[in-house]
């Protein structure tokens, strides 16, 4: 008897600081989300939030800049998903390869992921705002001299994009770098001597060999891609402004910016509250589905 | 055939100098931009530097910027960052060590809320968690906003969960021989985990501090909202922001800036560049 209370007493010792610092920072404050929603709370000191219902769901979905906004997410997410994965998938077959001096090439292209999203925001708004017009003029090609990409809504988010796949592909990398050394050497060799060129090799063996690591990595770059923030803080800060239905909208404003925007610059923040609700929402829907969809391929392959 | 092969080779070798040259471009510009003058970098930003001299310059205008105070930002983000994923870490495998041995439906339910906290995107909380601090001052006294414990208080909370879903994983691999034998010598629960089950676990360690070291000493929202921008307690990402908010345009000092908040996660990774490139490889197969 004494020894299951001493049990009892250390399971729940070992558990607490994780579990209790958990709870506070996300369990509680997600549930006080799902009721300040409801409310009309706002950051004003000692105001008693007044409940309204779904008033602050229904106003988000009239709401024309909250629409563009969730389109140029979703936009910005799957172009972000292609790019990233395109650019790390090259990096590690390179780094793979029978080429000298591999794991100084594999830190390299880590290393741009070293570099924190506000930090890299700034490099690149100098790179777009300087040094490509700058590059322009010494080649002398006026397209490339005359191109501000984050003076232009249409293009901005490929400015964007172009900054977070350099910054997340190197990490991106290194999965597909542990997928494929596990691809095992004998059934490319045998392939090999059964007359298989570069392609059929790609297409019938080692992809669907790396197929869980798709799983992992398309996961891991559509989270990521739909929660940007800190890369458009300092890149755009969500300008320049575009005409969306007649109406003026901020062209770089994605969603985990524009509820920052809801609630605090037009402090509001039961409904940026609201609008942090549906991201969480489609977020789990998208991101359950992907990896649904993936594992079912998974098998299939 | 043979020399088919070496052209394929010397073909994959060009393309990777290539393809790492242009990653390393971004690096090179704000290096030679911050050793020039607020004139220089407008008449000609690809150009090399003038004198190299500027550069130090660069480096004192920034060490003595009152909105910068780099010693004291980079101490605040050391202490933030070390202490965070040293508690992230030792908390969170104690945690899943004694859920993955006591199998009762109690360790079930609290693995699946700790699970939960993967899918639970930050802006989902950070309002209510802001508003959550403030509540714990009112009621007990303990000021959790602009202070370092409430801002490690809130990286256990949010680096938790992935912490223990993969410690839980790597756990149940372990065999029960080792601990059972322990157990028999004498040895306490404790002592089991501290001595025998923590030295193993190592290798998971690594790769979690170090997804966490990069996470905690770039991360701007949270901090922002927890310390402030511009309050007493910064850390590096709040500074460059606070200076980048002050300085518009003045892009010599801001590139320094930037060079001078990415030496030290460089220098770390320079140092522990092999254990790194090794922990993420392997970390990142589970």
């Amino acid at each position: 008897m004494k020894k299951q209370t001493k049990d009892h007493l250390v399971f729940w010792l070992f558990l607490a600081p994780a579990l209790i610092s958990f709870v506070v920072v996300v369990i509680i404050p997600f549930f006080m989300g799902l009721y300040y929603s409801m409310t009309d709370w706002t950051a004003v000191a000692d105001s008693t939030p007044v409940w309204v219902g779904l008033e602050n769901y229904k106003s988000m979905f009239s709401d024309f800049a909250f629409k563009y906004s969730f389109i140029r997410t979703f936009l910005f997410s799957v172009l972000s998903v292609i790019s990233i994965n395109l650019v790390a998938l090259t990096f590690a077959f390179l780094v793979t390869r029978e080429i000298r001096f591999k794991n100084f090439y594999r830190a390299g292209f880590f290393i741009p992921n070293l570099i924190g999203g506000l930090v890299l925001g700034y490099i690149w708004q100098f790179i777009f705002k300087s040094v490509v017009p700058s590059i322009g003029a010494l080649l002398g090609i006026d397209f490339i001299e005359n191109l501000l990409l984050l003076a232009d809504p249409n293009l901005t988010l490929f400015g964007l994009i172009f900054a977070f796949t350099w910054q997340y592909a190197g990490y991106i990398m290194m999965i597909y770098v542990a997928a494929l050394l596990n691809v095992p050497q004998e059934l490319l060799e045998a392939s090999e001597i059964d007359g298989a060129n570069f392609w059929q090799k790609l297409i019938s063996i080692t992809i669907p060999m790396i197929a869980q690591a798709f799983t992992i990595t398309s996961f891991l770059t559509l989270v990521s891609s739909f929660k940007q923030y800190d890369i458009i803080v300092a890149l755009t800060n969500g300008g320049p402004t575009d005409l969306y239905q007649g109406q003026v909208v901020n062209s770089s404003e994605l969603l985990a910016m524009h509820i920052y925007n809801v609630a605090f610059k037009y402090n509001n923040m039961a409904e940026g509250q609201a609008r942090a609700i549906i991201f969480f929402l489609v977020l789990s829907v998208v991101s359950i589905a992907q990896v649904y969809y993936n594992k079912k391929k998974e098998v299939e392959m | 055939m043979a020399s088919k092969k070496k052209i394929t080779r010397a073909l994959i070798t060009l393309l990777t100098v290539v393809l790492f040259l242009a990653t390393m471009f971004p690096f090179f510009i704000v290096v030679i931009n911050a050793a020039k003058s607020s004139l220089e970098i407008i008449t000609d930003p690809i150009a090399l530097p003038d004198k190299w001299s500027q550069l130090f310059a660069n480096i004192k205008t920034i060490w003595t910027s009152p909105s910068i105070r780099y010693a004291s930002s980079v101490y605040t983000s050391a202490i933030i960052t070390i202490v965070s994923l040293i508690t992230i870490s030792v908390f969170s495998a104690m945690a899943a060590w004694v859920l993955v041995r006591r199998k009762t439906k109690v360790s079930t339910i609290v693995f699946i809320i700790f699970i939960s906290g993967l899918v639970i995107p930050f802006q989902v909380v950070m309002f209510p968690l802001v508003s959550l601090f403030r509540i714990i001052n009112e009621t007990f006294g303990i000021q959790m906003l602009r202070t370092f414990h409430g801002m490690i208080f809130a990286y256990i909370g949010f680096g938790a969960p992935m912490a223990v879903f993969m410690f839980h994983g790597f756990i149940k691999s372990i065999p029960l021989e080792l601990e059972e034998a322990a157990l028999i010598d004498g040895c306490t629960k404790p002592q089991i985990f501290f001595k025998i089950v923590m030295p193993i676990l190592k290798p998971i360690f690594v790769t979690i501090s170090i997804l966490n070291a990069i996470w905690i000493w770039n991360d701007f929202l949270l901090p922002s909202l927890i310390l402030g921008i511009g309050q007493e307690l910064q850390t590096i990402p709040l500074a460059i922001a606070a200076f980048a908010g002050s300085f518009v345009k003045k892009w010599d000092l801001i590139m320094t800036a930037v060079l001078m908040a990415a030496t030290p996660i460089l220098i770390g990774f320079f140092l522990g560049q092999k254990h790194i490139i090794k922990g993420m490889v392997s970390g990142s197969i589970k």
